[in-house]
């Protein structure tokens, strides 16, 4: 290693480089998260993110080549997920509690969600192809992908709608939820599993564990809801 | 920790095995988390586990420290979706306006049906 361009080369080829970028992007947006004392608006997930994106940019790193360090930290989202069982079992006698509250606020939800998307973008005159990339945004992007892309949608597209949706209820959850009087947290917590998914599950196990544990429901439920709605709502339209 | 991410990682492999065998259309790690809880469950009637309790076991620990950091686990793909962000942008401002104006009504209703109902059940068992 005689020059520092030399070093740089060496290190931004390997693993260890992006994923203590990744590592450190997360603790200063944190940082700055718990600096504004937790203000809704001031999302670690989106600064993380802004942060990551902004960096691969100036340096003109692939996203391939920064996936392939940020993949351990990308990996556990599978064991997170099974983990969510645990706060669903030392919550089980408030889950129960509220089955039908779930149900009920599951299908209202999951239509809503749907239908409100395709209605105000068709409104603007939206292409149908888009409407169907568009329908399963507040589903956690996994499924959304596999959704859209089974009615002919843009998968990508999908992804990009999925993450903006969540930002975007874990940063509207909070104020509107005050504004609405909502004090519940299991309310509170399925209202931005179900619009959000993992971002807005994140966003509610900041707040209170109780309403994370509720967003973790609402997110596994809105998936398996949306997969079997989301064609059904476009039958409806086409029929 | 590692007995914990043990527990993890054997309920993520007998999801993924399960919903392949069975061709159900839920993602390995949901089906995991089903799993789990059925053993959670299950595992309380020998009073192994107890949900007052779980919190102060490896395994509640663990889950707790995982969930705790959920943010960070979207960073990564959430890094490669905003390289597509342009995708948005050639629609113009009607996809802009349709998540936001749907995020609002999806929270709105989902928190307001479940907070009516809550209150219907109380009332009639008051």
């Amino acid at each position: 290693m005689e020059n520092p361009f030399q070093l740089w080369v060496y290190l931004s080829a390997t693993p260890l480089l992006w994923l203590t970028v990744t590592v450190l992007a997360w603790l200063a947006a944190d940082w700055i998260a718990r600096a504004s004392n937790r203000h809704p608006l001031v999302n670690p997930v989106m600064i993380a993110i802004a942060i990551v994106a902004g960096l691969l940019a100036l340096t003109g790193t692939p996203y391939r080549l920064y996936f392939e360090g940020a993949q351990f930290v990308h990996f556990l989202l599978g064991p997170a997920t099974v983990a969510l069982a645990v706060p669903m079992f030392s919550h089980s006698r408030t889950v129960r509690r509220n089955l039908l509250p779930m149900i009920a606020a599951l299908l209202a939800g999951a239509l809503t969600a749907i239908a409100s998307a395709i209605g105000i973008a068709a409104a603007f005159g939206v292409p149908h192809q888009v409407l169907v990339s568009l329908a399963p945004k507040s589903v956690t992007a996994a499924i959304a992908m596999g959704i859209s892309e089974g009615l002919g949608g843009e998968p990508a597209l999908t992804a990009v709608l999925v993450i903006t949706t969540g930002i975007l209820g874990a940063v509207m959850m909070t104020p509107l939820m005050n504004v609405l009087k909502v004090r519940d947290p299991a309310a509170r917590g399925f209202a931005v599993g179900l619009a959000s998914h993992g971002i807005g599950t994140a966003q509610a196990f900041t707040v209170d564990p109780v309403a994370g544990t509720f967003a973790g429901i609402a997110m596994g439920l809105n998936a398996v809801a949306s997969a079997f709605l989301v064609p059904a709502v476009f039958r409806l339209i086409a029929g | 920790m590692l007995k914990a991410l043990g527990i993890l990682l054997v309920c993520q492999l007998a999801g993924e095995t399960l919903v392949r065998l069975v061709h159900w259309p839920v993602p390995g790690p949901v089906m995991g988390l089903m799993l789990l809880a059925a053993g959670l469950f299950g595992a309380a009637r020998f009073g192994w586990f107890l949900p007052e309790t779980i919190g102060e076991t490896d395994l509640g620990r663990t889950s707790a420290a995982l969930l705790g950091a959920l943010g960070i686990l979207f960073v990564p793909a959430g890094a490669g979706v905003v390289q597509h962000f342009g995708l948005i942008m050639s629609h113009g401002a009607a996809l802009g306006l349709a998540l936001v104006g749907s995020t609002v009504l999806t929270l709105v209703v989902t928190a307001a049906v479940f907070v009516g109902v809550r209150r219907l059940i109380d009332k009639a068992s008051a």
